[in-house]
């Protein structure tokens, strides 16, 4: 029991950590909360749905193009919605992101309507029982997909050139400017990665519910936002952390008080961290900029 | 080699430099020396693009650089060491110094490159794999510079390299300095320790309040009755 908790836990801590990394790193990079993020996700849900149901397209060619269309979509936002009010006090920003976010709600609304889809069916549910736990084939895609996406992020940031100025741009971005790194384009790819983690995050998470609609982006984000804070925003190790240890929690939660408090513990975890540690778990020390 | 001509630059309607007129022939080392707030780091941001000139230009191999993208004046050729050494602190050594040669893609040259600064400054190949952060004062100036010069600047800034540094350190520095521009690259240096620098200039301009107050040869400016008492503190 305690186990299989834990199990269901991991699988939506998954997403949440997919999800948490867009708001990280845009964090680390601009100092600013992406609050249309959670929306972009459900921007991602719905390409991928269109793209299987309407379109036809099998799953995986699906999958690949919505998150590349959500891509486009995250550096679309970027360019106009924040690239004006870099310099701009830190509110102005945040003012920005939520009139996006009302957008697109209202947008996705528009275009498919305001119910509940259910998804294409993708692949045989199967469920393997090992060791008196229960997985189900989703459950299995979504731990394998998710675990590809964070080591790729992992092997990309640390190791490669283009991860390693984008370290930098979070770090200064004029000093970065002094290496001759073209950090506009650096923010773009951020936002880029960024918006792709959160469709591949919108489209597993409404195979696993068998559900797409244009609000569900504003739990899924502020959960999201809540693993981010938890972890360390700005830390991309913490995004994960801090997602599975929501999930967890969460469906802990859901077994040994009551399934009705799902929502609440999220916004107690987020408001304990806020008040005892802000920095999160592996977050650092606010340093004021001079 | 750099021209920089009725240079002025505002931080909101405040002027930091005004009408800045100054020459870096190629292969020297120019100084700009000035008590703190006169504006030699704004001159230098005003040359990196970093800060937005109000009036006047400034002429790169006769290309005006106050037109042209910030991170495009490094793939020019320009390479700055800001003031307090802007190393990338969470960034190991290696990292720091892969970075300074971001805008190359020769890689047996940027491998063959880094072999060259390790031998140039020993310390910092054996703290390769540390952070940055973790270096001291004058191990973060050499990183600095180590990184600017994997760029393969034809002109290198320097803005304030002895600052916060024990004598020692600075002396090292400076040779360092030297053995830069014996190898070939231009230099503009700027410090408030004007002795140090005038020690390894060919030319210099004091700054004062944002205006050029007095400029010549080394000799000539060691030998100004006004900057051996305000700057070289000889009576
Ligand atoms: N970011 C800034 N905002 C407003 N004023 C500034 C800023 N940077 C420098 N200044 C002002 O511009 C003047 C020149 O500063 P600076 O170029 O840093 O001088 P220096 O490098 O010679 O010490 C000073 O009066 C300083 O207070
Ligand atoms: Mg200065």
């Amino acid at each position: 029991m305690l186990a299989q908790q834990i199990v269901n836990g991991l699988t939506i801590g998954m997403i949440y950590a997919l999800i948490a990394l867009g708001y990280t790193m845009v964090y680390g990079i601009l100092k600013i909360v992406n609050f249309a993020h959670g929306d972009i996700f459900m921007m991602g849900s719905f390409f991928g749905l269109i793209l299987i149901r309407n379109v036809g397209l099998p799953f995986v060619v699906a999958f690949a193009l919505a998150a590349v269309l959500t891509a486009l979509l995250g550096i679309l936002i970027e360019r106009l919605a924040y690239r004006r009010l870099r310099f701009s006090d830190r509110i102005v920003p945040l003012i920005s992101a939520m009139g996006v976010s009302i957008f697109l709600a209202n947008l996705a609304q528009k275009l498919w309507g305001s119910e509940v889809h259910t998804f294409p069916k993708v692949m045989e549910i199967k469920t393997y029982t090992i060791a008196g736990m229960t997985f189900s084939t989703v459950q299995l895609l979504i731990f394998g997909l998710s675990i590809i996406a964070m080591l790729g992020l992992h092997f990309f940031v640390n190791k490669t050139k283009i991860g390693t100025a984008m370290r930098a741009t979070s770090i200064s971005i004029t000093n970065a400017t002094l290496m001759g790194i073209n950090t506009n384009m650096i923010i773009m790819i951020t936002f880029a990665i960024g918006s792709a983690l959160a469709a591949a995050a919108g489209i597993l998470v409404s195979i696993y519910y068998d559900a797409v609609y244009p609000t569900m982006g504003y739990t899924a984000g502020l959960k999201a936002f809540t693993a981010a804070v938890l972890g360390g925003i700005g830390s991309i190790p913490g995004a994960v952390l801090g997602g599975l240890i929501l999930g967890v929690a969460e469906n802990l939660g859901i077994a040994y008080i009551a399934a009705k408090y799902q929502d609440i513990i999220a916004f107690c975890i987020l408001i304990l961290v806020l008040i005892i540690r802000p920095r999160g778990i592996l977050g650092k020390k606010e340093i004021n900029k001079v | 080699m750099l021209k920089i001509e009725g240079l002025t630059v505002h931080y909101g309607v405040i002027p930091a430099i005004k009408d800045l007129n100054i020459e870096v022939p190629q292969g020297k080392v120019v100084c700009l020396i000035g008590t703190n707030g006169s504006g030699k780091t704004t001159t230098l941001k005003g040359v990196s693009g970093i800060v937005k000139a109000k009036a006047g230009r400034i002429l790169f191999e006769g290309k005006d650089l106050t037109k042209v993208d910030p991170h495009q004046i490094v793939h020019m050729g320009i390479s700055q060491v800001p003031e307090g050494r802007g190393v990338f602190p969470d960034l190991t050594v290696l990292e720091n110094l892969q970075l300074g040669a971001f805008i190359r893609k020769d890689k047996k040259a940027i491998k063959s490159d880094l072999e060259e600064i390790f031998s140039l400054f020993p310390r910092l190949e054996e703290r390769k794999n540390q952070l940055s952060g973790t270096l001291s004062g004058g191990e973060q100036q050499m990183l600095a510079m180590g990184r600017a010069l994997m760029a393969r600047p034809k002109l290198l800034l320097l803005d304030e390299p002895s600052m916060g540094l024990a004598p020692i350190i600075v002396q090292e520095i400076f040779k360092i300095v030297r053995r830069i521009n014996e190898e070939g690259t231009t230099v503009m240096l700027v410090e408030q320790n004007a002795k140090m620098a005038l020690s390894v200039a060919h030319y210099g301009y004091v700054l004062e309040t944002g205006e050029i107050v007095a400029q010549g040869t080394v000799n000539e400016l060691k030998n100004d009755d006004m900057i051996r008492k305000i700057y070289l503190g000889i009576h």
